[in-house]
């Protein structure tokens, strides 16, 4: 294996998971390197889940003041504005995760996300943006895929009670594990995200998730009005139903595919719903541990919940298996 | 909320997030450390407090607003009443054990107050909502029994690890350091029994001024060495089995080595009883190393030596605790001795301390997402949006398409006798049965009753404290009530004069209710890989961490019974990997299912959407 052993004190704290995992993924996680970017709700419960996993550094980033707005879903900043000072809202997270696992280095990187360059994720084994807009996305992803190594790439949205992930391993190889049979090694290949939202809506897998089309609207309405995710509400509801209604007819589907109700949810939820944050964070929480230990089968390439029927969907959106 | 543990945490930090304002607390633990990867309220600095308070002050520091009530107390405490449980609107469970869920369970049907139970295990958790009089109660389905076997596989024939462990922990560990007292099979029975049991027992015995050193070998050579000539002589055994290697100290360690352990007298961890350690005094760091049979021999003599010579008052009253780690190498070594005399693999400690205290997987992120799933059903019940609830399944592997798989709640079982009162029949001897055994078996042991009173008519029979050995009259229709649970149940006694010792041992037998079959050999008698903590009830030697599945429900959707369906020739598919045989079930029914509309796979959902 990777040579070093857990330390005594590694084994005592992280009996139960090495249960679950086994000491080489353990081993594995513990010299891993991830950044987040964009503490709300669900980073925030990842982050709290990767550190108590004990991964090697978590690098964390957003310079925003905090808000109420951005205080609604977080458990890390205690209650109380004198300690704030103008201090940023990752700056005030990272205190309280250190405090989570002291065996897990936890820095603050400032700066804003689009402006970082290809070396600086380098650095990282997992990239995690939240809440960003679709050029941010876009191009955070290019960057991680133009390195050598491989970078886990990941994206969240949480809008009201829905939430998506999306993943894009790259070129994924693992060990798969089946009860009875021998293990064997798999290879799983990843779309971007540019890629994978520009599958024909039409070479969609059948009946595919109704979020997955309303999201897509609702990010092509944000790039051409130029707003963040944060810029948006309800009143906007007409003017994105008629894109709804262009993007349905250009690709010759029926529009009744992306209910009023959704989009109007969906364009409702500045303020998060702690339940799904604690669910997007879990389930993103796996997926990274997952990726980095090279246990498990990860989750190909995006998934949703919906937390009115409780569902939580994997959809794999790829050219490449629509094509072919 | 009761439990403050894994799904304790998240779940008080995600209901605080989301606005609940007024939360009682209740946990009777303490902190350990290896709590503290997943139960994230908690640091360092807080092992050995209250869970329940240490809980309540974290999530004050980010709403320091809101009202929790934390107590350090067990919930099966008598200030628990139906009184107590009629104050709140919901109760959700985040608790360890069967025996505490079922006690709740009960108080939630007196007090009229809906329950959320949940569990979780490795990447596996399940959310399940219980409102008495709309959708079945927890003790509706009947529950995994523990794990048990029967005792000659554990004591002649063992083939897997876990029958090595139990042997080590439940009848050598026991016989050595244990209540001598105590029932223990742990000698072959040998085919011709010239030797009386008494001659038996005094080889455990130490002899007055008899050398720590001398006994443990004499242990040793008896229980790897003799006791297997013993059973090996029995040839009818060994027909269709491999025959075991007897194992003598002197072939492994020849006399002359063990002396020079004197000196590690010196190397051995000074400081209080709990931090003695064979592995330490002979310089073993790994816990995930799989020792050699030297190896686990030297432990097995150090081990005794330290308990002799350090912790000679605890000797002869000790019950095997997975968190006492003399204990756990004792095992692990008396384990893989004899799993080399039955050529079966031999395993690390880490491994071995997993199996014998019973040690459930646990993570932090199935935690977090099952505590956010009971927060969605917690919302819905104060509301009373009843079409909305549902039981969600927390998923290892997709099933069609789903990691978090929603599904109907059921209706309550019209025969379950905790919430539709239907009658039970015990079958016994009545001519010579106790009023005392059928408390103590049935009553409490079956029906897990706590504080029970049993009533022919309005006469009572049984007070909790009496010792009235009144015989129990056949034909006649008992009533057995216990005021805590406010759970009244009738029993009709039936006399029956034989009973077959091996396949009945309680001497009764009671239905009307249905215990699952025990997966290995349900008609033996059995040795239970019993929980550390706790020796007093069968029920919670199935966990004892916060975090076990305990519902394992055999329908799913509409479809009743589903152990009638899965029996039939369903596709086995890749994906069927998973732990769990419930698991397994739902991939099985769902992959049968034709598919509907995707996302409206549950009918419910489908009508709602439409709308
Ligand atoms: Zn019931």
């Amino acid at each position: 294996m990777d040579g070093e052993e857990l330390t005594e004190q590694e084994t005592a704290l992280y009996d139960r998971q090495i249960r679950v995992w086994g000491a080489d993924a353990q081993r594995r996680l513990s010299k891993s390197h991830i950044l987040v970017s964009g503490l709300q709700g669900s980073v925030i419960e990842f982050c709290k889940n990767i550190v108590l996993a004990g991964v090697g550094s978590l690098t964390i980033n957003d310079d925003r003041l905090v808000t109420e707005e951005l205080l609604s879903a977080n458990f890390l900043i205690p209650l109380d504005e004198s300690v704030y000072s103008g201090r940023s809202i990752a700056e005030l997270c990272c205190e309280s995760l250190k405090d989570f696992n002291p065996m897990v280095r936890v820095s603050v990187e400032k700066g804003e996300l689009s402006n970082f360059n290809v070396d600086f994720f380098g650095k990282f084994d997992a990239v995690i943006i939240n809440c960003c807009s679709l050029a941010t996305k876009k191009s955070v992803n290019e960057k991680c895929r133009k390195l050598l190594k491989r970078v886990a790439f990941y994206t969240v949205d949480c809008r009201d009670t829905c939430a998506e992930i999306f993943v894009d391993l790259q070129k994924y190889t693992y060990l798969k594990v089946r009860k009875g049979e021998e293990k064997f090694e798999c290879l799983v290949e990843y779309p971007s995200f540019e890629e994978a939202i520009s599958v024909h809506w039409k070479s969609l897998p059948k009946r595919v998730s109704k979020l997955y089309l309303a999201m897509r609207v609702i990010e092509k309405f944000e790039e051409l009005e130029g707003r963040s995710p944060r810029e948006i509400s309800t009143t906007d509801l007409v003017n994105v139903q008629k894109l709804r209604r262009e993007l349905c007819e250009a690709y010759c589907v029926s529009e009744s595919l992306i209910p009023d109700h959704l989009l109007g949810r969906l364009l409702r939820g500045k303020t998060e719903f702690p339940p799904v944050c604690a669910i997007i964070g879990g389930i993103l929480g796996q997926e990274v541990i997952k990726a980095i230990s090279g246990k498990g089968d990860p989750l190909k390439n995006f998934f949703f919940f919906d937390a009115m029927d409780g569902t939580g969907l994997i959809e794999d959106i790829s050219k490449a298996k629509t094509e072919g | 909320m009761v439990g403050a543990g894994g799904i304790g945490c998240e779940l008080l930090k995600t209901l605080a997030l989301s606005g609940f304002e007024d939360i009682h607390i209740i946990d009777m633990d303490t902190i350990e450390v290896s709590n503290l990867n997943r139960q994230f309220l908690f640091r360092k600095s807080h092992v050995g407090q209250s869970k329940a308070k240490v809980a309540r002050d974290a999530v004050l520091k980010f709403r320091p607003h809101i009202n929790i009530t934390p107590y350090h107390a067990n919930i099966k405490d008598p200030e628990f009443n139906v009184d107590f449980f009629r104050q709140f609107n919901v109760v959700l469970n985040g608790l360890d054990n069967l025996d505490a869920r079922r006690h709740v369970n009960r108080l939630c049907l007196a007090a009229s107050v809906p329950l959320i139970e949940s569990g979780t295990t490795g990447f596996l958790g399940q959310v399940t909502v219980h409102v008495k009089g709309r959708t079945e109660c927890y003790e509706c389905q009947a529950k995994p029994a523990p794990k048990t076997y029967p005792v000659c596989t554990i004591t002649s024939t063992p083939s897997k690890f876990v029958h090595c462990i139990v042997w080590a922990k439940e009848l050598l560990f026991a016989k050595l350091f244990g209540d001598r007292n105590r029932e223990n099979d742990l000698n072959v029975r040998s085919s011709d029994s010239s030797i009386s049991s008494e001659q038996i027992d005094d080889v455990f015995e130490r002899r007055m001024d008899e050398n720590i050193e001398k006994y443990a070998r004499r242990i040793y050579d008896h229980v790897f060495g003799y006791n297997i000539e013993v059973a090996l002589s029995n040839e009818d055994t060994w027909k269709n089995r491999n025959r075991p290697r007897p194992i003598y100290s002197n072939d492994v360690i020849p006399a002359e080595l063990i002396g020079q352990n004197g000196n590690l007298e010196k190397n051995s961890v000074l400081g209080d009883a709990s931090s003695v350690s064979a592995m330490a005094s002979l310089g073993l760091k790994n816990t995930q190393d799989i020792w050699s049979l030297k190896e686990n021999s030297k432990v097995f003599f150090e081990a005794v030596r330290l308990f002799f010579a350090k912790r000679g008052k605890e000797v002869g009253n000790m019950i095997f605790d997975k968190d006492d780690q003399l204990a756990v190498e004792f095992v692990t070594a008396a384990a893989n001795i004899r799993a080399s005399s039955f050529g079966i693999p031999l395993h690390s400690l880490f491994e071995a301390k997993g199996i014998a205290g019973n040690i459930v997987h646990a993570v932090a992120t199935t935690n977090a997402i099952i505590a956010g799933l009971i927060v969605i059903e917690a919302v819905k019940v104060l509301q009373n949006d009843t079409k909305s609830y549902r039981m969600t399944y927390c998923l290892q592997h997709p099933s069609r398409k789903m990691l978090l798989m929603p599904v109907e709640p059921f209706e309550p079982n019209k025969s379950c006798y905790v919430c539709s009162k239907t009658p039970l029949t015990l079958v016994v001897n009545t001519h010579r049965s106790k009023l005392r055994d059928v408390v103590d078996k049935i009553v409490k042991a079956k029906l897990g009753m706590n504080l029970p009173l049993i009533m022919h008519g309005s006469l009572l029979l049984y007070e909790v404290l009496a010792k009235l050995p009144s015989p129990v009259t056949g034909g006649t229709m008992l009533t057995v009530e216990d005021l805590q649970q406010e759970l009244k149940c009738s029993i009709n006694v039936e006399h029956r004069e034989e009973f077959d010792e091996e396949k009945e041992p309680d001497g009764m037998i009671l239905s009307g209710w249905s215990q699952p079959p025990l997966e290995e050999n349900k008609d033996k008698t059995v040795v239970e890989n019993g929980a550390s903590t706790s020796a007093a009830s069968v029920a919670t030697s199935l966990g004892t961490e916060d975090d076990e599945i305990q519902v394992i429900p055999t329908q799913i959707g509409n479809k009743r019974k589903l152990s009638d369906i899965s029996g039939s020739a369903l596709s086995d598919h890749s994906s069927v990997t998973s732990e769990t045989k419930f698991i397994r079930e739902v991939e099985e029914i769902e992959d049968t299912d034709d598919l509907v509309m995707l996302d409206d796979g549950l009918s419910d959902s489908k009508k709602r959407r439409e709308q």
